[in-house]
C-alpha cells in the first residue's frame, strides 16, 4: 500500500499564489514561523519538529505561510458552500424546521507521519483483536470474568450486555467490524486511545469527503506530497460484508440498513451505501420469511445475506429488544441466530465500548494476548470502586469527570474549566451513583493550526481511526480529526461546537 | 488476463422505484406550472386578469384551499399561492421540496450531480421574496425554475444510470406532463373558447399564441399549421400530435414503451395491468379525431384522460410501490 499516493498530479493553476509549490518537498530546513502563532507548551501536529517527516511538514507550512489569510478565508468560504450544496451534512430538526448544517471544516490539514502512522496503526489493530477476544470470551465461558481480571458484575449487569448472544458462534470471531478508536496525543507527544467506540461508530464519511475537499480547494497546498489514499474504505468494507455473509452464499446480497432520512448521520449511510455499492434500506424495505431476510423490490422479495446495521441493538427486532421500534425488522434476530444473516457489528458489542470498561483496557490487553499495549490508556479512576471515588473527590477540580454511558460529550465536567457550582452539582452526582462515573486528569491535547476570526491559532484535536475487521483487520489510513473550535475548548465533539480537518498520512520516503 | 467480475443485473427496492417515480412527477408538475404562471402573465396583459389568474387556480384543481385561505384569485394572491406558500402543498416550493425529498432518499442511486442540483435549487426555491414574483421579475423567474427543471433532467439524461430505476423516473415523468397537458387544454380551450365579438380578433389570437407558447408547442404548431390557428387546430396538436413532446398522445407512447421496456428486460411481470391500461388509452387517442372528440365533448374526454392516467398510476403503484409499506397512507398521491 505505501506505493499507493494520492496527491494531486503537477497541475497548474493560473491565478493562484502558486510560487511555494515550485520548489522540491522539503527544500528548505529553516523553521517557518505563522505570524501569530504560538501552540504554547503543547504538542503541535504542524510546527513540532518531528522525525521522519521528509521534509513534508516544513514544506506544508512554509506554502501555508505563502497563503494570505484572506486567501485562506475566500477558500474555506468556497470549500464549505461545496460542502452544503454536496449536501454532506446533517440536519438540526425543530419543532416546525429542518435546517441541514455542514460539520464545519478546517482547511489546515492536520499531518500524521509515516512512523507515528506505524505505531497507530498496529495500536488500533490490536486494540481490536483484544476487543473481540473479549466479547467472544464474555459470549462464550467468561474466562475473564472467572479469573477475576474484570468484574463480573461490570459485564453481565452492563444494560448493553445481550444475553441473546451467549454461545452464539460469529464468523472468525469478529463482533466488532467497524470500529472508531478515539486518540489523542498528551504534552509528552504521547498518543492515548480516551475512547473505543465498538457499536456503530460514525464520521468516515467524513475522512473522504474532507479529502476531496482538500484537493478542490488547496490542490497547491497538497501538490508533490506524497500521502496515504483514503478512497480503499467502501472496497475494504464491501469486503469484510461479503466475508461474514452465511456459509454456502456465492454473491452474497449485503445491504445498509439506516433508521431513514431523519437521522441525522443519514449522509454517511448514504455515503457507505454508495461506496460499498449497496442498497441503502430502512426496515420497513426488509422481511423475514421463514427465518430468511429480504428485502422488497420491484420484482418481488430479493434474499438478504448481510446487513451492516447503523440502529442500534435495541431497535433492530421489535420481536426481541424493544416492541415499540418502528425502525427495526421483526424476525430479524431469529434469522440471524439461524445463521440466515449476518449482523456487523455483532449484537452486543456495546459491552465492550463502556467508559467503565475502558479501565480495564490495558488488562485485557495483556490478558488475551500477552502484549503490552502498543497505546496507552489516559489513566482512569474508576468511581465504582472505594479508591477511585475518594480518589476522584479530592481532586475534583483537577479532573475530567465522565459519564459512563454517555457519548458525544455529554454530562462531562471538566474540573480545571468548572464553576464552583457545577462541581458541588458535579460531586452530587457522583455521591449519588458512583457506578456511573470514571475520571481522568485533564489531558493537554495537541494541537494544531486552524483558520480563526483571528488568523492561524492553535485548537486542541483528536483522531478517530477506522478499523474494518472480517476476517482480518484494516485500518483506514488516518482518521478523522475532530477539532474543538472554541480558543483553550478541549471538546472536540461536532455536537458541542466541534469541526473537523482533513488528515493526512504521510508516505515513508 | 484477469475477467472483469460485475455483479449481475441489480433489483430495484420498490421504495426506491415509487420515490423515483415520484421525483419525477413533482419536477414535471413545477416546470408546467412555472409554464402556465408566465404565461398567464400575458393574458393578464391582455386585458381579462381575473380570469385569467383564477384559470391557474383551476387548472390545479385548488379552488377550495385557495379560496379558504385567500379568497378572490387576485394576481397576487395567485402568484403568492404558488410562488411563495411552502403551506400550499401544490406551490412550486412545496414540490420541489417533495422532489428533493425524494432525491434525498434516493441518493444512494442517483448520481451526485443530480442530488446537488436538485439540493441547490430547491435552497433557492425556498427562499424566493416578494419582489421576485412581482412585476416583470415574475417572467425572469418563471424561466428560471424552468430552466433548472430542464437542467435537472439533462443532468439526469447525461449522468443517471440505465436500469430499472430509469424506466420508473421516465413512468413518472411521461405521466405527469400528458396528465399536465390535458389540464392546460381543459381549462384554456374553455376560457379561450371565443365569444362571437372576439373571433378572429387580434386578442383572441395572442390568447392561442399564448396557449402554444406555455406548452413550448408554438412553433412547432406553425410548422404543421402554417396557415390556420383554430382552437381545434391547437387542440389537436395537443392532444394527438405524434411528434410533439408533451402532447398527450406522444406521453402515452412512451409511457406504453417504458412499461413494455420493464417488462421485457427486467422481467417485471406486475407491468401487465398498468400496460393494457395504458393500450387502452393509447387506442382511444388514436382511433378518434380532434372534429369527433370536440362535437361528443372535450371536456368530457380530457376528463377519460385523466381518469386513465390516474388509473395507470394506481396499477403501477399498486404492482411495484405499495408492498413495501402496506399500512402507511400514501401522501405523495396528487
Amino acid at each position: 500500500m505505501d506505493g499507493e499516493t494520492s496527491g494531486v498530479p503537477g497541475s497548474t493553476m493560473a491565478g493562484l499564489p502558486l510560487q511555494a509549490t515550485a520548489e522540491p518537498v522539503g527544500a528548505q530546513d529553516a523553521p517557518i514561523m505563522l505570524p501569530g502563532y504560538d501552540p504554547a507548551s503543547f504538542i503541535c501536529e504542524l510546527t513540532s519538529r518531528r522525525p521522519g517527516d521528509g521534509g513534508a511538514l516544513g514544506t506544508i507550512l512554509r506554502r501555508l505561510a505563502a497563503l494570505p489569510v484572506e486567501e485562506l478565508r475566500r477558500r474555506s468560504a468556497a470549500a464549505e458552500r461545496d460542502l452544503f450544496n454536496l449536501g454532506i451534512t446533517f440536519t438540526v430538526y425543530s419543532d416546525a424546521t429542518a435546517i441541514d448544517r455542514i460539520l464545519p471544516f478546517d482547511m489546515v490539514p492536520r499531518v500524521i507521519t509515516a512512523a507515528e502512522w506505524r505505531t497507530l496503526e498496529a495500536g488500533v489493530k490490536q486494540r481490536v483483536t483484544a476487543l473481540n477476544l473479549f466479547l467472544r470470551d464474555v459470549y462464550n465461558g467468561r474466562k475473564i470474568l472467572k479469573d477475576g481480571v474484570v468484574p463480573e458484575d461490570l459485564v453481565l449487569g452492563n444494560p448493553n450486555y445481550r444475553p441473546e448472544m451467549q454461545d452464539f458462534p460469529v464468523p472468525f470471531g469478529t463482533y466488532v467490524h467497524i470500529c472508531g478508536t478515539d486518540i489523542v496525543r498528551d504534552e509528552a507527544g504521547e498518543f492515548r486511545v480516551l475512547e473505543d467506540n465498538a457499536r456503530t461508530p460514525s464520521g468516515v464519511s467524513y475522512v473522504i469527503e474532507n479529502r476531496h475537499a482538500m484537493l478542490r480547494a488547496f490542490p497547491d497546498l497538497m501538490h508533490g506530497i506524497r500521502l496515504r489514499p483514503v478512497d480503499g474504505y467502501g472496497i475494504k468494507l464491501q469486503e469484510a460484508m461479503c466475508a461474514i455473509a452465511p456459509e454456502g452464499v456465492d454473491d452474497p446480497q449485503v445491504v445498509l440498513l439506516s433508521p431513514g432520512i431523519y437521522n441525522s448521520a443519514y449522509f454517511e449511510h448514504v455515503f457507505l451505501a454508495r461506496e460499498m455499492g449497496v442498497p441503502l434500506v430502512e426496515g420497513p424495505d426488509l422481511v423475514v420469511e421463514n427465518d430468511r431476510v429480504f428485502m422488497r423490490t420491484t420484482a418481488g422479495h430479493a434474499p438478504v445475506h448481510t446487513i451492516y446495521r447503523r440502529i442500534d441493538d435495541t431497535f433492530l427486532d421489535p420481536t426481541v429488544f424493544r416492541p415499540d421500534s418502528m425502525l427495526g425488522v421483526p424476525g430479524l434476530i431469529a434469522a440471524w441466530r439461524k445463521g440466515n444473516v449476518a449482523l456487523a457489528n455483532a449484537v452486543g458489542t456495546g459491552v465492550a465500548d463502556d467508559k467503565a470498561l475502558y479501565a480495564y483496557m490495558p488488562r485485557i490487553i495483556r490478558y488475551y494476548l500477552a502484549e503490552d499495549p502498543i497505546l496507552q490508556n489516559v489513566e482512569t479512576r474508576i468511581c465504582r470502586e472505594p479508591d477511585g471515588l475518594a480518589a476522584t473527590l479530592a481532586d475534583l477540580a483537577n479532573l475530567v469527570v465522565k459519564p459512563v454511558g454517555e457519548s458525544g460529550g455529554y454530562g462531562i465536567t471538566i474540573g480545571p474549566r468548572a464553576t464552583k457550582a457545577e462541581l458541588e452539582a458535579c460531586r452530587e452526582k457522583l455521591l449519588a451513583d458512583p457506578a456511573n462515573w470514571i475520571s481522568q486528569p485533564v489531558i493537554g491535547l495537541s494541537v494544531c493550526p486552524t483558520l480563526t476570526p483571528d488568523g492561524l491559532r492553535p485548537r486542541h484535536l483528536d483522531l478517530r481511526p477506522y478499523a474494518i475487521t472480517g476476517r482480518d483487520t484494516w485500518v483506514l489510513p488516518g482518521g478523522l480529526t475532530r477539532v474543538a473550535l472554541k480558543p483553550g475548548s478541549l471538546v472536540v465533539n461536532s455536537s458541542q461546537g466541534g469541526g473537523s480537518k482533513d488528515t493526512w498520512v504521510l508516505v515513508d520516503e | 488476463m484477469n475477467r472483469i467480475v460485475s455483479a449481475g443485473p441489480q433489483p430495484l427496492l420498490a421504495r426506491y422505484g415509487e420515490s423515483l417515480f415520484w421525483m419525477a412527477r413533482y419536477l414535471e408538475r413545477v416546470e408546467n406550472l412555472a409554464r402556465v404562471l408566465d404565461v398567464t402573465q400575458t393574458f393578464e396583459a391582455s386585458g381579462r386578469p381575473s380570469q385569467a389568474w383564477e384559470s391557474v387556480v383551476r387548472i390545479n384543481a385548488d379552488e377550495k384551499e385557495f379560496a379558504r385561505r385567500y379568497g378572490a384569485a387576485t394576481p397576487e394572491a395567485v402568484r403568492r399561492f404558488y410562488l411563495l406558500d411552502t403551506d400550499n402543498t401544490t406551490s412550486i416550493p412545496a414540490s420541489v421540496a417533495a422532489a428533493r425529498q425524494n432525491a434525498r432518499t434516493l441518493r444512494p442511486l442517483i448520481s451526485t450531480e443530480m442530488w446537488a442540483q436538485l439540493n441547490v435549487f430547491q435552497g433557492w426555491t425556498a427562499a424566493l421574496t416578494e419582489e421576485e414574483v412581482a412585476g416583470d421579475g415574475l417572467s425572469r423567474l418563471c424561466a428560471r425554475i424552468k430552466e433548472s427543471v430542464q437542467l435537472h433532467t439533462g443532468i439526469t439524461e447525461g449522468t443517471f444510470y440505465r436500469d430499472q430505476g430509469w424506466h420508473f423516473l421516465q413512468l413518472g415523468r411521461f405521466i405527469e406532463r400528458a396528465d399536465q397537458t390535458t389540464r392546460l387544454l381543459d381549462i384554456k380551450y374553455h376560457l379561450l373558447l371565443p365569444s362571437l365579438a372576439d373571433v378572429g380578433s387580434a386578442l383572441d389570437l395572442s390568447q392561442w399564441h399564448a396557449l402554444l407558447r406555455a406548452a413550448a408547442g408554438y412553433h412547432a404548431f406553425r410548422r404543421i399549421h402554417p396557415r390556420e390557428l383554430t382552437p381545434r387546430a391547437v387542440a389537436d396538436f395537443l392532444l394527438l400530435n405524434g411528434a410533439f413532446p408533451r402532447s398527450v398522445l406522444v406521453c402515452v407512447r412512451q409511457t406504453e414503451f417504458t412499461l413494455e421496456q420493464l417488462r421485457a428486460r427486467y422481467g417485471l411481470r406486475g407491468t401487465r395491468e398498468a400496460a393494457e391500461r395504458v393500450e387502452e388509452l393509447r387506442a382511444g387517442l388514436e382511433e378518434r379525431d380532434i372534429d369527433r372528440i370536440v362535437d361528443s365533448g372535450l371536456h368530457e374526454f380530457l376528463d377519460w384522460v385523466q381518469r386513465m392516467l390516474i388509473a395507470i398510476s394506481g396499477s403501477i403503484g399498486t404492482a411495484f410501490f405499495r408492498d413495501w409499506r402496506p399500512s402507511a397512507t400514501q401522501s405523495q398521491d396528487q
